[in-house]
């Protein structure tokens, strides 16, 4: 890093510098599980192997006494090649900050049994049940496992390496009949049913095997019990996926008394085409622009959680300008998010289009300036091993593009906010519908591994950006946004307050692409055909305008393609939570409580 | 007071709705409110006031030089009596090979003792496929694949029309040059530098045997960095 920081004309206090509390625990739990914990030994890998049957004692001890009380992921690994599978957990302290303590559980691969964590953390509900959809590892002890993201009837666990879909070219890509004699065709009519989906082998479908009407049901309470001193029976209504409040193709089954909320299922899936599938067969630079496609908003945070991941593996240096424009781009999608969320909340709340359309002007500038430098408004693909993919451009709509941001910065921005404020923050209806609607509390926030706007609008300052800083996001100056009621109304002022805190940042980080104009912007030339230097698992994870966006990934030695690649989706997790918000409140706050907690269904449904 | 919050919102909402008409009359006399490149440009910028409405498909937005949409194979300018110009595609093969979603299919020419021939016999992109990443033009190292501005390619049939070959792909470097300008001259002054190094190479080749040519490599980098840094661009 050159000098250009000592000389920023911003200075604020000294950044946060956390210890890294890892170290401490894990020698603690080997003193504590001396036969049931091993360092895992494997080049490259870290953390510690537990044996299965201690997990939930060892995840207990690690939640009640060392202070790790955030699960944060759960992810399912194959080891084809060792005949095993393998859970790992990556788990936080909320108090300390720092690293992720890594657990591991290896299981026989033909009887994977794994005993659930979700007794223990209740966040890991969704994701043991997509390790148990996708790899097909049984959690014991799971309340309601259940497939999660394929639909009930679907044939085998499709992360498998040995599952292949019913058209299948190759184990991974560039696919051999490309080049160099390129006969072109269309996989969809090579698919047997015209469909992508496959069958049992010497099984057809006689169309009575499936009950719609009970088994999209299955595992949704239902009660014909009534209300004592009435005569009225609780039913189970869907709401979407069809439906313009759900935000996308989201269902949720729930069971009412009366129009009282005393069951709620989230039903997922909808959109889900296996982007960890493909992003296996996928070279590790052909993964960036399938990260775009998560969460669809804020494309440009994905890349960047996605490239830090890889570069942690293969070590790689990023000059000076492309951290600051990293920053920039990664600010100003949270704002764009963020403007997009409280359009789309206060939408819900019943501010029909007037406050979103205002919020839109300012996210259309946001989206000129990526347009502009990337190439397009949404599937940006713009960071790049090692840097970015392009500097900055000369203009934005015929305005020199430094003049733009500063516009941008210090006019059009913090004048919206201001602007939004006028226009919806004291609105009696708004604080109606918001107060005391949805409440999460601290405790409930943590257990449930919430995330992001979420997490911090229930009292707790957990900002990724403080706790385990990445790029030079330590020697910015910025607050990490907090609010204490845990309420839709706080989970509205939060992202306000998030988005003046970005604006705190941009305008620390202008100076620096100023003094860096010029400046070389990617490490080393990138390669198409990148093969990477050592084997090794990293976990890039990222403060993503929606929550912690991590990205797990382990890598063979001189491989073109992740041997395993799990993406910690924030929307998906910060579902978990939402019956528990429902509960107890009418039909039409589930609306107000789903905008809250802002999802997007490229993500859930990955 | 109850109420006082919407009043206030009221009032913001009025605000734009004056600022709107305002605007709509300060271009009255500047070349119209509607159908007026020159003022979409401001309205659409920073400066802008109000709240405005493009009116798709009478007018467009003009689209950044950077802005990507399915690719398109650069040739030679035309002759006269020609119908398509001498490929700039060496059929490598690195696009296809780089493509997320594969959906680039290349036949590499063959000369008729065959032996590879360095131009593509057949070019297939199927833009159903596309995801528009534009890591292709991203990696041709001979500027021969280039992403498109023409984004409407809605057609009735996407069974029939969506795989483009090699004649609808391909367009003159004339055409790149009209939609990307900056970028064209950026290009054609690395190429122009590549070329001139690689005929002084020759040169001293011949008059000082092998020597290692420092300067050459020094000047060879600055025009890696130049590229990447894309500060020509």
């Amino acid at each position: 890093m050159s000098d250009t920081i000592l000389e920023a004309p911003a200075t604020g206090d000294q950044p946060v510098v956390f210890d890294n509390p890892v170290d401490e625990v894990t020698a603690a739990l080997k003193e504590r599980f001396t036969e049931f914990v091993a360092d895992d030994t494997r080049p490259g890998y870290g953390g510690l192997v537990v044996s299965a049957d201690k997990i939930v004692e060892v995840a207990e001890a690690l939640r009640d006494d060392l202070g790790f009380n955030y699960l944060s992921s759960v992810t399912g690994v194959d080891l084809i090649e060792e005949d095993k599978m393998e859970v790992v957990y990556h788990a936080y302290s909320i108090d300390k900050g720092g690293d992720a303590m890594v657990l591991k559980v290896q299981v026989d691969r033909d009887n994977p049994v794994v005993p659930s964590l979700t007794p223990t953390y209740p966040g890991a509900d969704f994701q043991e049940r997509e390790a148990w959809d996708l790899l097909g590892i049984r959690f014991e002890g799971h309340p309601d496992l259940r497939r999660i993201l394929t639909w009930d009837g679907f044939h085998g666990h499709p992360l498998r390496k040995d599952w292949k879909e019913p058209f299948f070219e190759e184990e991974a890509k560039p696919f051999g009949s490309r080049w160099p004699a390129g006969e072109v065709f269309r996989a969809e009519e090579k698919n047997v049913y015209g469909k992508n989906v496959q069958y049992p082998e010497g099984w057809a479908p006689s169309g009575a095997e499936y009950e719609a009407e009970t088994d999209s049901y299955a595992g949704i309470t239902y009660s014909r019990e009534s209300t004592p001193g009435l005569k009225t029976e609780k039913v189970t209504v869907n709401m979407g996926p069809q439906h313009p409040s759900t935000h996308g193709v989201f269902r949720m089954a729930l069971t009412l008394d009366g129009e009282t909320i005393v069951g709620l299922k989230p039903v997922m899936g909808y959109l889900h085409r296996n982007h960890e599938k493909i992003g296996e067969r996928n070279t590790f630079i052909q993964n960036i622009p399938y990260t775009d496609r998560l969460d669809y908003i804020s494309s440009m945070s994905n890349n960047l959680g996605y490239v830090l991941g890889v570069e942690k593996l293969m070590e790689a240096e990023v000059p000076e300008r492309a951290e600051w424009i990293r920053i920039l781009m990664a600010e100003l999608t949270r704002i764009s998010n963020h403007l997009w969320a409280l359009g789309f909340l206060l939408n819900d709340m019943g501010a029909l289009q007037t406050p979103m359309i205002y919020y839109y002007i300012e996210r259309e500038l946001i989206l000129d300036l990526f347009e502009a430098t990337a190439g397009s408004r949404m599937m940006c693909n713009y960071m790049r091993f090692g840097g970015v993919a392009y500097d900055l451009p000369d203009q934005v709509r015929d305005q020199p593009v430094m003049d733009f941001l500063h516009d941008l910065v210090y006019d059009r921005l913090p004048r919206v906010l201001h602007q939004g404020d006028e226009l919806v923050t004291g609105n009696e209806i708004v604080r109606a519908r918001g107060i005391g609607y949805g409440y999460l509390s601290a405790e409930d926030a943590i257990a449930f591994s919430a995330a992001g706007p979420l997490l911090r609008a229930s009292g707790v300052p957990y900002d990724v950006r403080r706790a385990n800083p990445y790029s030079y996001y330590e020697h910015l100056d910025f607050d990490v946004a907090v609010r204490y009621n845990g309420d839709i109304y706080d989970r509205y002022l939060i992202r306000i307050d998030e988005m003046q805190q970005s604006l705190r940042i941009l305008e620390q980080v202008l100076p620096h692409l100023k003094a860096t104009e010029g400046a070389s912007i990617i490490g080393s030339k990138p390669q198409y055909a990148l093969r990477m230097p050592n084997a090794g698992e990293a976990y890039g994870r990222v403060e993503n305008p929606k929550g912690e966006l991590g990205y797990y990934m382990t890598a063979k030695r001189r491989s073109a393609n992740p041997e395993r690649y799990h993406v910690r989706a924030p929307s998906f997790i910060n579902l978990t939570a939402l019956e528990k918000m429902c509960m107890g409140h009418k039909v039409a706050d589930v609306v107000a409580i789903l905008g809250s907690i802002d999802i997007v269904l490229g993500e859930v449904d990955r | 007071m109850y109420g006082l919050g919407v009043l206030k919102g009221m009032a913001v909402t009025m605000k734009h709705f004056v600022a709107t008409y305002m605007d709509d009359i300060h271009w009255l006399s500047r070349g119209g409110r509607y159908y007026n490149d020159n003022a979409l440009q401001v309205r659409q910028s920073t400066k802008g006031k109000g709240v405005v409405t493009v009116f798709y498909p009478e007018e467009k937005l003009p689209v950044p030089e950077r802005f990507r949409f399915v690719p398109f194979l650069v040739t030679d300018e035309l002759e006269a009596g020609q119908q398509w110009g001498h490929d700039w595609c060496t059929s490598c093969g690195i696009c296809a090979k780089v493509c997320p979603p594969q959906c680039i299919w290349i036949e590499r020419g063959k000369q008729p003792n065959g032996r590879p021939k360095p131009e593509p016999e057949k070019f297939f992109i199927d833009i159903d496929i596309c995801m528009n990443c534009g890591l292709c033009a991203e990696f041709c190292p001979f500027d021969a694949i280039k992403m498109d501005h023409d984004y409407e390619l809605a057609s009735y049939d996407r069974t029939t029309a969506h795989i483009h070959d090699k004649e609808r792909l391909s367009k003159p470097i004339s055409y790149w040059r009209s939609i990307a300008p900056k970028r064209a001259d950026a290009e054609l002054a690395a190429r122009e530098f590549t070329q001139l190094s690689k005929s002084k190479k020759k040169s001293r080749g011949r008059d000082a045997g092998d020597e290692p040519e420092q300067e050459e490599r020094i000047e060879a980098a600055k025009l890696r960095q130049l590229q990447y840094q894309g500060v020509l661009y």
